[in-house]
């Protein structure tokens, strides 16, 4: 495994074009979109720029402060025994939150299960989607409520379900657009490739936004591709953007300029995100057993938060009364999701048989009777 | 004219339009059903006159397809897609099974997925491999989805409307081989409920249930058993999820004899599950053990075979016979 890494630390601020379809780099040097570099230099690129307010800047930072402080009380929920499992995204704050900030409220998300960071910008209650995790239900929020899927755990599955509904965006004459959450692994799923497909068949305004975490559980990327993700669109006839992930940024950047070209009528884009999973896949799995420490410990240099944390400061646009204030703000949450999960109850049995069918079925009608009365006979009938 | 004598196939096309004219939400989907209007010409028409917008020609990719119309259902259409043949479902399998069949109890109710999935299924018309099976009770099998079947025109047009305007995601299997089987169809009548049996040949002295091109072989049969003084009672189905097991019921208690009819294999077939439920339910009444007429368990043959596969006259009337000889 060789983590494609170096060029991370090494920005590139020639005029030169680096993103875009057809860069021809070696596995060493990655083209990617960088606008803060990991020691927190603000950098210039050609293409992309965001002119943000300290306020926004402050926005930014604080939503992927919470966003780890959220999914670092989950893992320890998931270690009480409160959580059945996690999927962590520690690493990939600033991928989720610079491509969650640059929707609109009328865009529409499809995520994978780890989009913790885009729900949270989405204005999901965190507590929703513990849900899942702790076994209570399989998702349970309405999407509709913030434009924003429920967790889809089938990989891939859901980018066919971004452009379909890209599709009735577009037959709708909305200016809307969609956004398809996947992963360097789902990238080998035949339904991503359909996707792909059907997006630019019918000019869907959708954005593929892939977070090539570099790792799929065990599997590194190369074991699922041989020419570096992003130029792949251009074989489908459109666009791919390889983007820092770990600069929220430029992930911020390059996914509304995504965006607009889908509002545009111009069709689909692929954004990858080059990023890290610092932690295991899930709370069930043993990194260990696969890849290096030397490895993560490279990729913390990089940390998304630390670089717009030094960019902060350097730039004079959070003070300590801020970062002290955000902590603070970070324990109440923390405490928040706690109490929330442990009081988070079991569904009642009879939950089997709801919501199976819209307009019902008999055979459900029939298997609630007898499970009901098989439920009764246990009972005393004196309450008990 | 409300009342027409149409094939099945055109009055599955019919449907549609009259279901296209109605929502502007409906739309169809699939390989071939533009300008072609179908390899079957179900969709014949369609597209000249609802243009590409709502009758569209996809990419060759069954799972795109399917995990599209949930994409557009999301957004508040309701498609109507075309498998092009029943042996070439399954690349879309997945997405039936794990996200339109499940989608609505994954959100808890919050969201439903109108999307109708027609298939043409069955075999009898010569075909090569993939174009003849009988794969219903995969889908029956799965919670959430709901599998019909009609065996003639008017079944055919009016069930077709009931899939279109359910909320719940409907595989929608039609008897390929009869779809140039003429019936009539009264476009102004009000039909029964979608998930109902139909009883289509009154009997006394066994049941055969079948549905989609079996009924008519069972019909037949029963004629033919008729000139042997065998009075024999033939159910529609109609609907494998669910199933009517009240109607088979109500029957068997009068007959007392069983023999289920498909043309998919009969090992963890549709006839399984209703011999187990029937002889739940009339064990008293029964006075031989509920027989089984379907397919083997090996692949569909080739062509030159399948009249030897098929459940044909003579096959269901044997089994009448072992069933009549208890």
């Amino acid at each position: 495994m060789t983590v494609e890494s170096t060029a991370a630390r090494k920005p590139r601020r020639s005029s030169k074009r680096t993103a875009g379809a057809g860069a021809r780099k070696t596995a060493a040097e990655p083209e990617l979109v960088q606008l803060l570099t990991p020691e927190g230099e603000r950098v210039e690129h050609p293409d992309y720029d965001v002119d943000l307010s300290p306020e926004e800047l402050r926005g930014l930072y604080r939503d992927m402060v919470l966003t780890r402080r959220f999914d670092a009380e989950a893992t320890a929920l998931q270690r009480q025994g409160e959580l059945g499992l996690w999927a962590s995204l520690l690493g990939q704050e600033a991928a989720q939150i610079g491509s969650g900030r640059a929707l609109r409220d009328d865009d529409y998300v499809f995520p994978t299960y780890r989009e913790h960071g885009v729900a949270w910008c989405r204005g999901v209650d965190p507590t929703n989607l513990l849900g899942m995790f702790r076994g209570v239900n399989h998702g349970g929020w309405d999407p509709n409520s913030n434009n924003f899927h429920l967790y889809t755990i089938v990989i891939g599955s859901q980018t066919l379900h971004a452009t379909g509904y890209a599709m009735g965006v577009a037959k709708d004459g909305a200016d809307s657009a969609v956004v398809a959450y996947f992963g360097d692994g789902a990238s080998s799923q035949g339904d991503v490739a359909e996707a792909f497909t059907f997006s630019a068949v019918y000019n869907a305004p959708v954005v593929f936004f892939c977070q090539n975490n570099q790792w799929a559980i065990s599997e590194p990327t190369e074991k699922q591709m041989r020419v570096p993700l992003y130029q792949r669109a251009q074989g489908f006839g459109f666009p791919g953007v390889r983007v820092d992930g770990n600069d929220v940024l430029a992930c911020l950047a390059v996914t509304r300029s995504a965006l607009e070209r889908a509002r545009r009528g111009e069709g689909p884009t692929l954004v990858e995100a080059f990023t890290y999973r610092m932690g295991a896949h899930t709370t069930s799995d043993d990194p260990t057993k696969y890849r290096a420490d030397e490895e993560r410990e490279a990729w913390e240099a990089k940390d998304p938060i630390l670089r717009l944390h030094s960019y902060l400061e350097k730039a004079g646009h959070a003070d300590a009364a801020f970062f002290e204030e955000l902590e603070s703000e970070s324990e109440t949450l923390g405490k928040r999701v706690r109490e929330a999960v442990r009081a988070m109850p079991d569904p009642e049995p009879m939950a089997i048989f709801e919501n199976i069918y819209a307009d019902g079925h008999a055979l459900v009608d029939e298997e609630r009777a007898q499970f009901a009365a098989y439920q009764a006979s246990f009972s005393d009938g004196e309450g008990n | 004219m409300a009342v027409q004598k149409l094939p099945i196939a055109k009055a599955i096309n019919e449907s549609l339009r009259k279901a296209m004219e109605t929502d502007p939400k409906v739309l169809i989907m699939g390989e071939d059903v533009g300008k072609l209007g179908g390899v079957f010409r179900v969709t014949d028409g369609l597209f000249k006159d609802f243009g590409e917008d709502r009758v569209i020609d996809t990419p060759l990719a069954e799972s795109g397809i399917v995990g599209t119309a949930i994409g557009l259902a999301l957004r508040g259409y309701r498609p109507v897609v075309e498998i092009q043949f029943d042996g070439f479902v399954f690349p879309a399998y997945d997405q039936i099974v794990t996200q339109l069949a499940k989608m609505h109890a994954r959100a808890l109710g919050k969201i439903k997925l109108p999307v109708v999935v027609r298939i043409p299924y069955g075999g009898g018309i010569g075909a090569v491999e993939h174009h003849s099976e009988s794969p219903e009770a995969l889908f029956a099998h799965v919670a959430g989805l709901k599998v019909v079947s009609p065996s003639n025109a008017s079944d055919a047009y009016w069930m077709m409307q009931q899939a279109i305007q359910s909320d719940d995601p409907v595989i929608f299997f039609e008897p390929k081989r009869r779809y140039w089987d003429k019936g009539e169809v009264d476009t102004d009548s009000i039909p029964g409920p979608l998930h109902k049996a139909r009883t289509v040949r009154d009997g006394s002295d066994l049941t055969l249930v079948a549905y989609g091109p079996m009924v008519k072989v069972c019909l037949e049969a029963a004629a033919a058993a008729q000139e042997e003084g065998k009075s024999i009672e033939v159910v529609d189905l109609r609907s494998m999820s669910p199933i009517d097991f009240d109607a088979v019921q109500a029957s068997v208690e009068r007959t007392r004899r069983l023999v289920v009819v498909h043309e998919a294999p009969v090992f963890y077939g549709a006839g399984a599950e209703i011999a187990a439920r029937i002889t739940e339910r009339c064990f008293y009444h029964l006075e031989a053990p509920v027989l089984r007429v379907g397919g083997y368990h090996a692949p569909y043959p080739p062509a030159r075979l399948e009249e030897e596969y098929l459940p044909g006259l003579d096959r269901v009337l044997d089994a009448v016979d072992r069933s009549l000889a208890y």
